[in-house]
């Protein structure tokens, strides 16, 4: 057993390399974040702790992704689930922060022990607990046993990643977590999760049923849209994003799910180009979620609250936070030429490519799974709206929002450096794809040698005039020049300096921060056409002075989270149930527990001697 | 260079279409209407006169017509090929974007509803948009008039009535508060920041009626004739619908999307 643990303990292929980059990327920035947002927030000692606890959990991450072995794996993905627990309720003073990190750790493992059964079926098979041997094994195995393996893995992973109906610990865990480790934790450590899909599904088990990448494919798409539906009602700035971040997942999965589809049918170039799609979005939406969480970690230092509707008018107040927040919500929202676009764009194409290699009632699968793609997208860009319109614009709600500052620097070099990356991973999309390529590749075991990745050979591209064909900087140049134009053309007529005035207000005459629009107002039209969905229940309660004057007027809305409502909700009756009715087998009488021990002993050597 | 002459046939005719539109709509009224080349009139207005900003507004409020005209014309370079099509969600979402964050930032009550209203519609288009696109891309590659392209083009009929503010999913002409919608985000623009956004919304609009024109009729029919047809129905449904409350726009667009659906089912079976 001990040599079989030895061998091959870490792993450097291309896979692992490309996590560690993306697990430095954001770490580095975060850590730099967390220098001035720990500052003041708590005493030394616990900052310290907070130090600790963050390098401790880097590393693990970092060595769940170069673990050779499922051992070595499977510890620290143990260290790094307990270390973000420990990170989830460290805010102690919270009741709240003790509930999330309660939902979390008994979520986490319902994760882990699905993992552990998928890998004990592996290790039943392989005898061997290092990555090739059990790849190589792999081919043996019978399908069905193979069905059973991936449905525990897309389990136990989905756990981690939060595909739904699995996410729900997601929205409750991340934003309770101080904000640098919100940026770590849904910026990479669910990302591990995809990881553990790419390595142990396509990688070591390989795929070869059509029906997995299609059940990816739909609980991707289930992910995406319930994800942004529930991020467009949220109020709550870091719960928005956390709830985003299960959109996100969803499309990245859509990418994933895709290669596996292509694989299943034996098309490589689909394949390799699918995956490439997850993996540009994978790293781009590490880049802009933990930007994103520390400008919402800015807000929240700035004015001690995460809730949207006490904010408004930070814009003037932190100009620099709201350029950084503007450019990470652009990027989520896929608007050109930024780098969301550009891994959303791909994953777009894989769909449309793929549907001219398939016959049938797959084209329209593969069309249908587009639009929802779309549709998540026009919906994310209607959240982001909410999210930077709501927070940064207008006239501040409340003193809190008044009395902002802007934030230390440390903090803002952190936002900094991944609004820089944003920018180059959107205008470098030729290189990273070309370099995702050689990661896909050693990840489906598909040779790449002579498939080009050029732009006008194999991705679909726009075509401006003879040979001239659209790429990033291009486009960005392209929406450059022209606003010149128009600001040059809007300069030529005349420079008279625009008057400066009241909003329009219908001749009310004290337009005031009650007014504006709020961000329960904004989602409504969501709230209702999606409304078979939320459930949504409001109450509204008038107090009459007289039949013609009303006193006040009392609003209550809220949306019904249904899978925890009909899913969870009745699991956890049942458990309870069922541990009462289990509480009289244990009176209390140490005579009764000897027989208890006496009865298991004989069934055990029953069932030793039977088998 | 072709493309920079196609750029300004573009800002020039765009207005135009505009003006044919609602010269049909009062001629089916049986008035006499506004001038055809009244959109012109009111560019070079709007262009000679000083601006009102909001003291609320920020930056935002002042980049905004710069990006959405930016985006309006960037979407007319694109609308040869299909893959280009695709790219005109994209770049639709980044005018409407910026819009809509224009719209919130003066603090008006009506810049919030009309920036919630045009992302909820907005949100709705674009996946039955983005099936007929695929339904146009599983047929490319064939010229001929096939039920598939009809359907289609009739899909991307009724997202142009959405897109483009008309009834009867908003209305260009109102100014009541509760049913506006893009007039209630630009509603606190003037001057050179309107004429702007009014320019870039004629382009949308003219991108957007040259596509459906050329969906639906054959390639031997002239695009200026397809486009005046296009540009006839929709002011006669202009004419003949009321505008529907808010949440039946949903009932309208889902519409779009089954007939999206159809277009691609009748694409895969080749008709």
């Amino acid at each position: 057993m001990a040599n079989l643990l030895l061998k091959q303990l870490f792993l450097f292929d291309p896979l692992s390399i490309f996590f560690l980059i993306v697990i430095g990327i954001v770490s580095l920035p975060s850590a730099i974040y967390s220098i001035g947002y720990m500052r003041g927030e708590y005493k030394r000692g616990k900052c310290i702790l907070a130090a600790a606890l963050l390098i401790v959990f880097v590393f693990s991450m970092c060595m769940v992704v170069t673990a050779g072995n499922i051992f070595s794996f499977l510890v620290f993905w143990e260290i790094m689930s307990l270390v973000s627990y420990f990170l989830v309720i460290f805010d102690t003073k919270h009741v709240k922060s003790v509930q999330a990190g309660l939902i979390y750790i008994v979520m986490t493992h319902i994760g882990t022990a699905f993992l552990i059964g998928g890998f004990m079926i592996l290790y039943k098979h392989a005898n061997c607990l290092d990555f090739f041997t059990i790849k190589n094994i792999c081919q043996t195995i019978p399908f069905q046993t193979k069905n059973i393996i991936f449905l525990l893995l897309l389990v136990g992973f989905g756990t981690k990643a939060g595909i739904v109906p699995l996410h729900i610990w997601l929205p409750y865990a991340h934003p309770q977590a101080p904000s640098h480790i919100s940026s770590i934790m849904s910026g990479v450590m669910i990302k591990t999760a995809i990881y553990g899909l790419i390595r142990f599904v396509i990688f070591i088990l390989g795929v070869n049923q059509t029906w997995w990448g299609s059940l990816v494919l739909v609980l991707a798409t289930i992910t995406c849209l319930a994800g942004i539906i529930y991020a467009l009602m949220e109020r709550d700035l870091k719960r928005l994003l956390a709830y985003s971040s299960v959109e996100n997942i969803g499309i990245i999965l859509l990418g994933v799910g895709l290669s596996m589809f292509f694989i299943s049918i034996n098309k490589p170039y689909l394949a390799v180009f699918s995956l490439i799609a997850g993996l540009y979005h994978l790293i781009n939406h590490a880049v802009f979620k933990g930007l994103l969480f520390l400008c919402a970690g800015s807000v929240y230092k700035a004015t001690g609250t995460r809730d949207i509707e006490k904010l408004g008018g930070l814009i003037k107040k932190m100009p620099q936070t709201a350029a950084y927040f503007l450019l990470g919500a652009m990027a989520i929202s896929a608007l050109p030429p930024l780098n969301g676009f550009i891994s959303e764009w791909l994953t777009l194409q894989a769909f449309f490519l793929g549907a001219l290699d398939v016959t049938g009632g797959t084209k329209l699968f593969l069309g249908l799974c587009a639009a929802m793609l779309a549709l998540t997208g026009g919906l994310a860009a209607a959240c982001f709206v909410k999210a930077f319109g709501i927070t940064f614009l207008a006239q501040p709600r409340s003193h809190y929002a008044k009395e902002a500052k802007e934030v230390s620097f440390s903090m803002k070099a952190g936002m900094f450096f991944l609004s820089a990356l944003v920018v180059i991973l959107a205008l470098n999309a030729l290189k990273i794809i070309k370099l995702l390529a050689k990661v896909a590749s050693v990840s489906t075991g598909i040779d790449i040698g002579n498939m080009s990745f050029s732009l006008n050979n194999f991705i679909l591209t726009p075509q401006i005039a003879n040979n001239v064909y659209l790429s990033a900087p291009l486009l960005a140049a392209i929406l450059i020049i022209f606003a010149i134009v128009a600001y040059a053309v809007y300069m030529s007529f005349g420079r008279q300096k625009a008057v400066v005035y009241k909003t329009w207000d219908c001749g009310y005459y004290k337009l005031d921060a009650r007014n504006e629009y709020t961000s329960t107002a904004f989602s409504k039209p969501f709230r209702i056409a999606f409304s078979f969905f939320l459930q949504p229940y409001r109450k509204t309660q008038k107090i009459r002075e007289s039949f013609y004057h009303v006193k006040s007027f009392t609003y209550e809305t809220h949306t019904t989270q249904v899978f925890k409502k009909y899913i969870y909700d009745p699991v956890l009756a049942l458990v309870l149930k069922s541990a009462k009715a289990m509480r009289r087998m244990q009176p209390g009488s140490i005579h009764l527990y000897l027989g208890y021990i006496f009865i298991t002993l004989l069934l055990l050597i029953v069932f030793m001697r039977k088998f | 260079m072709t493309i920079i002459l196609k750029i300004i046939l573009f800002i020039v005719l765009a207005p135009f279409l505009s003006g044919l539109i609602s010269k049909i709509k009062n001629n089916l009224r049986l008035r006499k209407g506004q001038s055809i080349f009244q959109p012109y009139y009111n560019l070079a207005k709007l262009f000679s006169k000083a601006e009102v900003v909001s003291e609320h507004a920020s930056w935002i409020f002042g980049v905004t017509p710069f990006i959405v005209i930016s985006s309006a014309l960037t979407a007319a370079l694109f609308i040869n090929s299909i893959s280009g099509l695709l790219l005109l969600i994209f770049v639709f979402a980044l005018g409407r974007f910026f819009l809509a964050l224009a719209a919130l930032d003066a603090g008006s009550s009506f810049g919030g509803m009309g920036a919630s209203r045009e992302m909820f519609i907005s949100s709705l288009v674009e996946p039955a948009f983005c099936l007929v696109i695929f339904s146009l891309f599983l047929q490319s590659g064939s010229t001929n008039l096939t039920v598939a392209s009809i359907v289609s083009g009739i899909a991307l009929f009724l997202i142009t009535v959405a897109e483009t503010s008309r009834v009867p999913v908003d209305n260009q002409e109102t100014h009541l508060e509760l049913t506006m919608v893009h007039e209630a985000m630009v509603l606190e623009y003037s001057g050179r920041s309107l004429a702007l956004l009014e320019l870039a919304s004629y382009i949308k609009q003219m991108i957007l009626v040259i596509l459906v024109a050329r969906i639906i009729f054959p390639v031997t029919m002239p695009v200026f004739a397809g486009i005046i047809i296009v540009a006839a129905v929709v002011a006669l449904l202009e004419v003949s619908v009321a505008k529907m409350r808010l949440f039946r726009v949903a009932d309208f667009l889902g519409v779009a999307f089954v007939l999206g659906i159809i277009a691609v089912v009748c694409a895969i079976l080749g008709v």
